[in-house]
C-alpha cells in the first residue's frame, strides 16, 4: 500500500509540505533542523519544502496542529497529516514516519 | 474548631486560599485549595474528577471573579460543554465572556511517532498562551496523565512533569491536576510524588448494591484540614459534599419557644412548646399517628408563615395531603403558597449518606424554619448503627447550627409502656415523646408521654390522645389506686368515680344534717339548763337577802339590850360574837 502511494507520489511530482515545530534555538531544534534538512535532501531532494514555527513567537499556532512536545515534525502533505516527535535522530524512524520508507 | 487552634499560639500566617465554591468541601478544606500551587484530585473513571475540575473553574470565574483555564487531555471541548451543560453551566457564554479558555490537548499513539530527544515546551508555551490571553488564575489539567498513554519515553515525560508543576507554581495559578487511581500507587503513574501541597481523592464505592461516593483530603501541607471520608453527591446542580464543619457542640441556642401543633401537648411541655432549633423525636409502635404529629407540627409552623420541609420515605406527597385532610389539616394551601414542601423518596434509593447529603443539599436551597423525617427508622435500616449516629450528629449540628427545629419520627417495636426507644442516637434528640398502643379490656388506645424534653419543666405524665377529624386531641388518663384507664374503660371507671363521689357527697351531707339535729338539741337542752339554774339562782339570792335582813335586826337588838345594862364592853363583844356564830352555823 505504502509503496503505491509513494511511487504514486514520486511519479506526480508531488510536493512534501513539512512544518518543523520548536520552541527557541535549544539545540534539540537545531539538531532537528540539521537532521530534517539531510534526510529530505538524500531522499525528497527538489520536492520538499520545511516550513520552521518557532512557537515563542507563535504560541497560537501549537493549537492547530495539536503540539505538545517539541520538536515536532508535522507532515502537512501529502496526506494523511503525519507527526514525529523528537530531534529526529534516527533517520530510519522518520523514514518509516514520514512514510517515505515502507514501516516495517 | 480552627479559631481555637489558632488563638492559644502566637499570630500565624495563614496558608492563602482559593474557594471551590463546591458545597462542602470549602469547609472541610477550611477556605479552599491552597492558592498559587497546584492539587491533585485523584479518583478511578467516573468518580467526578472532570467536574471537580469543571466546578473550581465555573465557580471560580463567576463567584470569584478569577477566570480559568480547562486543558482536556481526553475530552473534547464539545463534549465538556455538552456534558455540564445539564448541570446549568453554559462554558460557551463563559468562554465567550473571556471567563474560561478550553484547550484539548489530543495525545493518540497512532499518529505519533518519537525519535530522540525532546521535551514539552510546546505544552508550556500552549498553557501560557491560554492563561495569557484570559488573564486566568486557575488551571486544569484533566487528565494529565494521558501523555504517558501517547508517549513511550516515559524518563522524560517524568521529567518534563515536574518541570510543568514547578512551572505552574511559578506562574502563581492554582492548579488542579486529575489523576486515575493506580494499584500500587495513588495514581497510575505516580503523580503523587511531584504534586505534595494537596491532595484530594474521589471514591465511588458500591456496598449492598447501593452506591457512594466519598471525598477525602489525603494530604494538605500547611493547612488543617478535615481528615474524614465525606460522601458528596453529583446531582443536576452539580458536585456538593456533605459539610461536616466541626462545629462541634458552639452552636448558639435559641429560647424561643415554638407550638407542637397540638395544643394540650404543648401544655405538656412547659406550657409553651418546643424549643425553636430542638430537635424533637415522636417514637412510637405501629400505627400510633407518628405522621399525624410530624403533619400537625408542620401544619402550625406554615400558619405562623415559616417555610417547612418535610421528607417522607413511606409516603408519596399526595398520599400525605388526603390522609391529613382526614383529620382535618389541609396541607394543599400550604404547599401552593410555597410554604410548604413534601419531598418522598424511597430509602432503598441510595445509601444513608446519600440520603444526608440530599437532605443537607435540600435544607440548604431552603433554608426552612422547621424539617421533618418521616420517618428516621428507613433511614437506621439502610446503615449501621455506627453509621447512623456518625451521619445524624452532622445532620443535627448543621440544624442546630441553622436554628432549624427538626422533628424525626421513629418506629419503634417495643410494645412495653415506658420503655426508651431502641436506639443509639436518641443521646442527639433534645425532646423526646413517646407514643405507645395500650391493650386493655378489648380495644386498643394511645398513650403519649414526654420521655425527655430537655430545659424544660415538663409533665411526667401520660396522656392519652385520640385522632379526630379535627385533629389530634389529649384527654387525661384515669389514674388512680385501681390503676390506669384508658378509652372505655377510662369512661367505665370515671363513671363509676363519678357515682362513688356521688354517693360519698350524700354520705357527708347527710352526716351534717346529723350534727345539726345534735347541735340544735344539745341548744334546747343548754336553754332549758339555763333557765332552771335562772329561777334556782333567784330564788337563793331572795333568801340571801332574807336572811341579811334578819342579821341587821338582830344586831340592832343586842346592841340595845347592851345599852340598857351598861355591861362590860369587853364581854358584851364577846357575847355579841359568839351569838353572830351560831346564827350563821344555824343558817
Amino acid at each position: 500500500m505504502t509503496n503505491t502511494q509513494k511511487t504514486a507520489g514520486e511519479e506526480n511530482g508531488e510536493k512534501w509540505i513539512l512544518r518543523l515545530y520548536v520552541a527557541g534555538q535549544t539545540p534539540k531544534s537545531l539538531a532537528a533542523f540539521a537532521n530534517l534538512k539531510r534526510i529530505c535532501e538524500e531522499h525528497l531532494a527538489g520536492r520538499y519544502e520545511i516550513e520552521v514555527i518557532d512557537l515563542l513567537e507563535h504560541p497560537q499556532l501549537a493549537r492547530g496542529d495539536q503540539i505538545f512536545a517539541v520538536p515536532t515534525l508535522v507532515r502537512k502533505l501529502p496526506p494523511p497529516l503525519r507527526k514525529i516527535i523528537g530531534d529526529l535522530s534516527n533517520t530510519e524512524k522518520v523514514l518509516v514516519g514520514l512514510d517515505v520508507k515502507p514501516r516495517s | 474548631m480552627y479559631d481555637t487552634e489558632q488563638s492559644p499560639g502566637p499570630a500565624r500566617i495563614e496558608l492563602p486560599k482559593s474557594p471551590t465554591g463546591i458545597q462542602g468541601l470549602d469547609e472541610i478544606t477550611l477556605g479552599g485549595l491552597p492558592k498559587g500551587r497546584t492539587t491533585l484530585v485523584v479518583g478511578r473513571a467516573g468518580s467526578g474528577k472532570t467536574l471537580f475540575g469543571i466546578e473550581f473553574l465555573v465557580h471560580g470565574a463567576l463567584d470569584f471573579g478569577e477566570p480559568g483555564v480547562f486543558v482536556s487531555f481526553e475530552e473534547t471541548p464539545g463534549d465538556l460543554v455538552s456534558n455540564v451543560a445539564s448541570l446549568g453551566y453554559d462554558l460557551n457564554d463563559l468562554q465567550e465572556r473571556n471567563l474560561l479558555a478550553i484547550d484539548h490537548v489530543e495525545v493518540s499513539r497512532s499518529d505519533l511517532i518519537e525519535t530522540g530527544e525532546f521535551d514539552l515546551e510546546a505544552l508550556f508555551i500552549r498553557l501560557g498562551y491560554a492563561i495569557d490571553s484570559i488573564g486566568a488564575k486557575r488551571v486544569v489539567l484533566d487528565t494529565i496523565e494521558s501523555l504517558f498513554s501517547g508517549l513511550t519515553n516515559t524518563g522524560i515525560l517524568r521529567a518534563e512533569l515536574r518541570r510543568l508543576f514547578f512551572w505552574l507554581k511559578d506562574r502563581g495559578v492554582t492548579a488542579v491536576v486529575t489523576g486515575e487511581s493506580g494499584e500500587a500507587t495513588m495514581t497510575r503513574h505516580g503523580l503523587e510524588e511531584y504534586i505534595s501541597d494537596c491532595v484530594i481523592l474521589l471514591d465511588h464505592r458500591v456496598d449492598d448494591q447501593i452506591s457512594t461516593r466519598r471525598l477525602r483530603v489525603v494530604k494538605y501541607r500547611g493547612s488543617v484540614h478535615g481528615t474524614n471520608e465525606y460522601p458528596f453527591l453529583i446531582d443536576e446542580t452539580g458536585f456538593s459534599v456533605l459539610p461536616i464543619t466541626s462545629t462541634g457542640l458552639t452552636h448558639t441556642v435559641s429560647s424561643e419557644r415554638i407550638s407542637s401543633g397540638v395544643e394540650r401537648l404543648d401544655t405538656m411541655l412547659d406550657g409553651e412548646g418546643f424549643y425553636r432549633g430542638s430537635t424533637i423525636m415522636v417514637a412510637g409502635t405501629p400505627g400510633t399517628g407518628k405522621t399525624s404529629f410530624g403533619v400537625s407540627f408542620v401544619h402550625a409552623a406554615c400558619l405562623r408563615g415559616e417555610k417547612c420541609l418535610y421528607f417522607s420515605f413511606e409516603e408519596s406527597p399526595d398520599q400525605i395531603v388526603r390522609n391529613m385532610r382526614s383529620i382535618g389539616i389541609d396541607l394543599v394551601p400550604h404547599i401552593e403558597s410555597g410554604l410548604l414542601e413534601i419531598n418522598s423518596s424511597r430509602p432503598t434509593m441510595y445509601g444513608l449518606e446519600m440520603h444526608l447529603v440530599m437532605l443537607l443539599k435540600q435544607i440548604r436551597e431552603r433554608q426552612p424554619g422547621v424539617v421533618v423525617i418521616d420517618p428516621l427508622t428507613d433511614l437506621i435500616a439502610i446503615s449501621s448503627p455506627k453509621d447512623i449516629k456518625v451521619m445524624l450528629t452532622r445532620l443535627i449540628d448543621y440544624l442546630k447550627t441553622n436554628r432549624i427545629t427538626a422533628l424525626f419520627t421513629h418506629l419503634i417495636h417495643t410494645r412495653e409502656m415506658l420503655a426508651p426507644p431502641d436506639l443509639t442516637v436518641s443521646s442527639l434528640i433534645d425532646t423526646l415523646i413517646q407514643l405507645q398502643d395500650i391493650e386493655s379490656a378489648g380495644e386498643r388506645n394511645h398513650g403519649l408521654y414526654v420521655l425527655k424534653s430537655r430545659g424544660m419543666e415538663h409533665s411526667n405524665q401520660i396522656r392519652e390522645y385520640r385522632i379526630t377529624d379535627s385533629g389530634i386531641e389529649l384527654i387525661d388518663v384515669y389514674a388512680g389506686p385501681a390503676g390506669m384507664f384508658m378509652g372505655t374503660a377510662r369512661l367505665v371507671q370515671e363513671a363509676k368515680e363519678q357515682a362513688e363521689a356521688e354517693a360519698r357527697a350524700e354520705a357527708i351531707a347527710s352526716r351534717q344534717r346529723e350534727l345539726e339535729r345534735e347541735r340544735s338539741i344539745m341548744g334546747a337542752r343548754i336553754a332549758l339548763l339555763q333557765d332552771e339554774f335562772a329561777s334556782r339562782e333567784e330564788e337563793l339570792q331572795r333568801m340571801i337577802e332574807a336572811e341579811s335582813r334578819r342579821q341587821r335586826t338582830s344586831d340592832a337588838g343586842t346592841r340595845a339590850i347592851e345599852r340598857l345594862r351598861k355591861a362590860d364592853a369587853a364581854d358584851g363583844d364577846k357575847k355579841v360574837q359568839a351569838t353572830r356564830g351560831e346564827a350563821g352555823v344555824e343558817r
